[in-house]
């Protein structure tokens, strides 16, 4: 392909650009295959598969239409977190006050109901609580100007704090009878749980911020290069603020939604999510570092994770096995982009001593 | 001297405000409580304290490189627990030997936080976040959920941290000798100084030919280390090793070195100042019931002196930026 | 593009100097002593980037030897290899006639070379006397505790020697630019080096400091010592250096004798071609006054900065590296907050508190580190170009991918940015298209104002024709440009007036005519002589 005004350079033109495409872009289907199959999309899917083969053939409870939509119970509350994680690390930043956050909604919402609320209300309370604490964060990440990290660092004990000094070793567990439907309700007499469908919705509209709104292009500008954001005018700060307060509100959403699936609050309720919604993140491909990555490799990686678990609890495998599975996978998930990558500059760099030397 | 206050001056300054804000909360609190500031009282607060200085320190070292080490609760517990077991299942083998294989098993997993960040290019926030689940969902495996308790450890075990030697407790004196290595390490090591040039200008040490590899492995084993010792002293002055041992430890040692002044950007601090810190922190943990407080505040409090030291560090960063400024176009 | 800048290209092969009649003395006289350090065939690959191209360098004890190249030559890439920070591809370097393996720096440390960086290389939360010493700080020899005392006496006796007043323990952070130079200074001789290599040690310092400078120089050079010089300035290569090695687009042009060359021989080499054929010729025809700015301060920058800048013009502003040139830039585009001062557009005054108001006001600004604020290296060519324009090609927000394409295409054929196609990243093209995707971006927002800092910073020859053919052809069709330029020859070919500025104040102001570079150096370095002070 040739860009730019045909004039008496085009010739010029013509051999350097032949040239550096062959160096980029190698068109044999080895070529091709390598990009594919190390596209991280792809391995997720190829991993899913995998996790449904292997379970399939190990226990016969495995597929079964019931159990595969009921189990989507356990992870769409951390799903609907990952959704805004996103945002916060596409653009460099990271949360880990968010399992805290879940915990003060919840706390609230308790409260609340103790004191007789219905249940509108206590949806209303903890979504504005979760916003609240997001616009807590954001701005001392934003307006104060201190490191993400050490914010929510702090925070996350804040958050949890509350509840913790008021409630002590007590839980509340009284709450209305219709509040339950968020978190355990099914969609009209079908099997589909409303919490799943919720998120597919929510999902769906995030990923549409994400990728077809100046405010999703912005963060992708963000977390690629902050400085040249700015120089186009973008309101760094601004956005950043924004992303914390949506992290707020949608970890309130998900504190309805898990309040109303245990119905009880407990200090220690959503305790290590923060570590399952940016394993959720970073396996779906977003880089920590910023700037890479896209909604659909997270919600592969939701669905992956959440299925693995589901298959490892069906061969009784211990909650802790989870807990160590989902660490190895937050590492092996930024371990394994980067030796790909360099895998990648290394073929890049000796092909181009091959056509050099050839060339001499 | 050039008018302008050298580093001496400045970490001075940062430690006398401490020592006078640690002076003024003893006064608060021995107000409603008279018998608070005993001899005896400080002791046991120093000694409750000791293991939050050496792991504290442990830490510092990591966020002077301008990292963090989330892992140091669960490399606590899991230490804790194998070594706790170990005297269990072999009662005869002297105590000493135990400390060693609990120090061993924390400078492992040390080791292998700083292997990944290193070498592996994971972003140390990532790779001890992973590893804080991962080293604390085996230690669940390796006890099957159970604990050992008191009278399944042996009094030798348990005099790690409680004998005393010239009427300080052996725990306090574990605490000085770790301070006095890492502060000699901090001050008088080759590689000491590249841990603060690696978190100053990560450029510039490479120019100089700093390994940042090396650094790297070098201060998460030093914290993996100071944990792996923290986790057998812990359940040895307990005389208990449950599976959630040191949860959430890792924010009160990150509060002790940012209380201590330790920029959380790395490149600046001293041992002194995150020893402070950690006393600070002791004496609030310890004065709560004192006061009547509830000591499930704890943790409210703690996030809050975490946020409000990093705000006053940060204010005070800014004013100095502005200061500075002034000076130069003056 | 008009074809005037296309001749130009004819150059663009990089041919042999000589084989064009200049005079390159390749084989050296005999009689000369046997080479200190010697770089034969280097070559440096980075992925899709040839740094370095068989690169030679030869140098010999007691000599200063100059480095000469433009930006992007290669010369800081040879540095980089010299002090074991990059390793190379191919080639050797000897040291006294035996091969010299530097896989590290302290590989180069041992080897006896030191290099004073052009980059921050300092700490500045560490004291003096740290700085001098990191990476070899003294320790007790049975011990290997670090010996402060010592390291603290030695610093003083280091300090001293440079004549310079400094305590060894302050921290570098409260220390000014030239005193951090002279720091690194210090930090070289500790090393006991025979091999010190200066990357454009003067470009920060006044006239007085530039005389301390040469006079330890000359003094290294008494003691034996082999100096490598990078500078861009010819009366400090003609007063410094016994020998050049010119380097063009990372490949090796020739060498010789400073004495026997003169500056058109080696700007021939440096550029393959003349200085006056670089610069495209147009009719000045400035317009009223667009942008005026009174009294502009920042605190700790620049203070009481006044200019009016009019239609059709091209203001020229020149300097030092921290004069505070790109400050006075990016606070009138909002990016920094001033402390004081008004800026009027076309005689009303306007309030700029962010980027987008300056955008708005119809300013444009190419940064001056295009890898960090130019261009986004990991987003396609035309979300690059669209950036600036997101708001209004959005409608409720939502892009508009129609009009994102038009635009590229528009402007992206323009500026003829050679690449695979619009939706390949910015990281695979050449410095020089990432330049003209950045231009584009801007161009495409139609400004009336046209900040430029460093447009031609590390890009190929022909490129940087192409750049300056752009600005002229701008300014021509009414566009008012600003252009921040350390290279002397370019402010000096291209600007209409120029304002020269020194430690955050306006030194200078001169006109096309009366502007030539013994005049504006002496402004630049605080020695203001000709010209009305502004």
């Amino acid at each position: 392909m040739m860009l730019g005004t045909h004039n008496n350079r085009q010739e010029t033109h013509k051999s350097d650009l032949v040239n550096v495409t062959r160096l980029i872009n190698e068109t044999s289907l080895k070529e091709r295959m390598i990009t594919l199959f190390t596209k991280w999309e792809v391995i997720l899917g190829l991993l899913l598969i995998l996790v449904f083969v292997y379970f399939s053939n190990l226990t016969p409870y495995f597929l079964n239409s019931f159990n595969l939509l009921n189990t989507t119970f356990t992870f769409t509350e951390k799903a609907i977190m990952a959704l805004p994680m996103i945002f916060i690390i596409m653009s460099g930043d990271i949360d880990i006050s968010v399992a805290s956050i879940i915990a003060l909604c919840s706390f609230a919402m308790g409260y609340a109901s103790s004191l007789g609320a219905d249940t509108w209300t206590l949806v209303a309370i903890g979504v504005v609580v979760g916003l609240a604490a997001g616009l807590f964060n954001g701005f001392f990440v934003t307006k104060v100007g201190m490191p993400a990290i050490a914010v929510t660092l702090a925070t996350q004990s804040i958050f949890r704090g509350i509840p913790q000094a008021v409630l002590g070793d007590k839980a509340y567990t009284k709450y209305p009878q219709s509040f339950a439907y968020f978190g355990q309700g099914y969609l009209g007499e079908s099997l589909i749980p409303f919490s799943l469908v919720f998120f597919l919705v929510l999902a769906a509209i995030m990923g549409f911020v994400l990728h077809k709104t100046r405010y999703g292009r912005k963060v992708y500008a963000i977390g690629n290069a902050k400085e040249a954001a700015r120089f186009c005018g973008v309101q760094v700060n601004q956005i950043r603020f924004i992303n914390f307060a949506l992290m707020g509100l949608f970890s309130g959403i998900a504190a309805v939604l898990l309040t109303s699936r245990i119905g009880s609050t407990r200090p220690n309720i959503a305790l290590g999510y923060d570590m399952e919604v940016i394993t959720l993140v970073v396996l779906g491909g977003v880089s920590i570092s910023g700037g890479k990555g896209n909604l659909f490799g997270v919600i592969m990686a939701i669905f992956l994770l959440g299925y693995l678990k589901y298959g490892m609890g069906l061969i009784n495998l211990s909650a802790k096995a989870m807990v160590i599975t989902t660490g190895t996978l937050l590492i092996v998930a930024v371990l394994l982009p980067g030796f790909l990558d360099s895998i990648k500059a290394w073929r890049k760099l000796r092909r181009q001593q091959k056509t050099s030397t050839v060339a001499n | 001297m050039k008018g302008i206050p050298s580093f001496g001056k400045i970490k001075q300054r940062r430690e006398t405000s401490l020592v006078f804000l640690i002076l003024l909360l003893l006064l608060v609190v021995t107000l409603r409580s008279p018998g608070f500031v005993s001899i005896k009282n400080l002791q046991r607060i120093i000694n409750d304290t000791s293991i939050l200085v050496m792991v504290s320190l442990g830490q510092f070292f990591v966020i002077l490189a301008g990292g963090i080490d989330l892992s140091v609760g669960s490399i606590i517990g899991f230490s804790g627990m194998a070594a706790s077991m170990l005297n269990e299942a072999q009662p005869t083998l002297p105590a000493f030997v135990v400390l060693l294989v609990g120090v061993l098993i924390g400078t492992a997993f040390g080791a292998l936080n700083g292997a990944l960040v290193a070498f592996g290019k994971v972003p140390p926030i990532i790779t001890t976040l992973g590893t804080m689940s991962i080293f604390r969902g085996i230690t669940f495996v390796l006890s099957k959920g159970q604990w050992v308790t008191a009278h399944e450890m042996t009094e030798a075990y348990m005099l790690l941290p409680h004998g005393n030697f010239l009427g300080i407790s052996n725990l306090i004196w574990w605490g000085v000798l770790v301070s006095t290595v890492l502060y000699y390490v901090s001050r008088f090591t080759r590689s000491g100084r590249e841990v603060f040039a690696i978190g100053g200008n990560k450029t510039a040490a490479k120019f100089v030919g700093v390994s940042e590899r090396k650094i790297t492995m070098m201060i998460f084993t030093i914290s993996g280390m100071v944990s792996g010792l923290a986790g057998v002293m812990w359940t040895a002055r307990y005389a208990a090793a449950v599976n959630e041992t040191a949860t959430g430890f890792e924010l009160q040692t990150v509060a002790a070195c940012v209380i201590g002044g330790v920029s959380i950007a790395g490149g600046s601090g001293a041992v002194s100042g995150v020893i402070l810190g950690a006393l600070f922190m002791g004496i609030i943990n310890n004065a709560l019931p004192v006061i009547n407080l509830s000591p499930f505040l704890q943790l409210f409090i703690q996030g809050a002196i975490v946020l409000f030291a990093m705000l006053i560090n940060t204010l005070s960063e800014v004013r100095r930026g502005k200061k500075l400024l002034q000076e130069r176009l003056a | 593009m008009p074809t005037r800048a296309s001749g130009l290209l004819l150059f663009q092969g990089t041919r042999p100097a000589a084989r064009r009649g200049l005079r390159v003395p390749i084989h050296k006289e005999p009689a000369l002593s046997q080479p200190l350090l010697e770089v034969k065939h280097l070559t440096k690959y980075f992925p899709g980037i040839k740094a370095l191209d068989g690169v030679h360098l030869t140098i010999r004890s007691g000599e200063v030897h100059a480095l000469i190249g433009e930006n992007g030559a290669g010369k800081s890439t040879l540095v980089k290899i010299l002090t074991g920070v990059y390793f190379p591809t191919q080639g050797e370097v000897l040291y006294e006639g035996s091969p010299l393996v530097l896989r590290n720096a302290i590989d180069a440390q041992k080897a006896g070379i030191a290099a004073i960086h052009q980059e921050a290389s300092m700490f500045p939360e560490l004291s003096v006397t740290e700085n001098i010493y990191m990476g070899h700080h003294l320790t007790h020899p049975k011990t290997g505790r670090i010996d402060w005392r010592k390291m603290r006496t030695e610093t003083q006796k280091l300090l001293d020697e440079l004549e310079l007043d400094i305590d060894s323990n302050t921290l570098v952070k409260n220390l000014g630019v030239a005193q951090r130079h002279m720091v690194e200074i210090a930090k070289a001789l500790s090393l006991h080096a025979k091999v010190v290599i200066m990357d454009e040690p003067t470009s920060a310092l006044s006239l007085r400091e530039v005389e301390d400078l040469y006079k330890i120089v000359r003094r290294l050079r008494a003691d034996g010592k082999a100096i490598i010089f990078i500078s861009h300035k010819f009366d400090e290569i003609f007063e410094i250096c016994d020998y050049y090695t010119v380097l063009r687009d990372g490949k090796y042009i020739g060498e010789g004798k400073v004495s026997e060359a003169s500056i058109d021989s080696i700007v021939r080499m440096m550029v393959g071609r003349s200085l006056d054929q670089m610069y495209p010729k147009r009719n000045i025809n400035s317009g009223r006054t667009i942008l005026s700015v009174k009294g502009l301060s920042q605190l700790g920058y620049f203070s009481n900065v006044s200019f009016d800048l009019h239609e059709g013009e091209i203001l020229g502003f020149f300097g030092l590296v921290g004069a505070g040139r790109s400050e006075v830039m990016r606070t009138i585009f909002g990016i920094d907050r001033k402390t004081a001062g008004t800026i009027s557009l076309d005689g009303k005054e306007i309030q700029i508190r962010c980027p987008s108001d300056a955008m708005a006001h119809g300013m444009a600004f190419v940064p001056e580190d295009r890898q960090e604020q130019g261009v986004i290296l990991e987003m396609s060519i035309a979300k690059n170009i669209t950036l600036p324009q997101i708001n209004p090609i959005s409608r409720f927000g939502i892009l508009n991918r129609k009009k994102e394409k038009s635009i590229t295409e528009t402007y992206g054929s323009k500026m003829e940015i050679r690449a695979a196609g619009w939706q390949v990243d910015a990281d695979t093209l050449s410095g020089g298209n990432q330049q003209k995707v950045v231009l584009a971006k801007w161009l495409a927002t139609n400004p009336r104002i046209l900040i430029l800092d460093e447009p031609t910073k590390g890009i190929d020859v022909a490129t940087k024709a192409a750049v300056h053919q752009f600005i002229s052809d701008m300014a021509s069709k009414g566009l008012a440009v600003i252009l921040i330029s350390s290279e002397l020859p370019e402010v000096l070919g291209m600007a209409d007036r120029i304002m020269v500025m020194h430690e955050g104040f306006l030194q200078a102001e001169f006109s096309r005519e009366e502007a030539d570079s013994d005049k504006v150096i002496r402004a630049a370095t605080g020695n203001a002589s000709g010209g009305g002070v502004a």
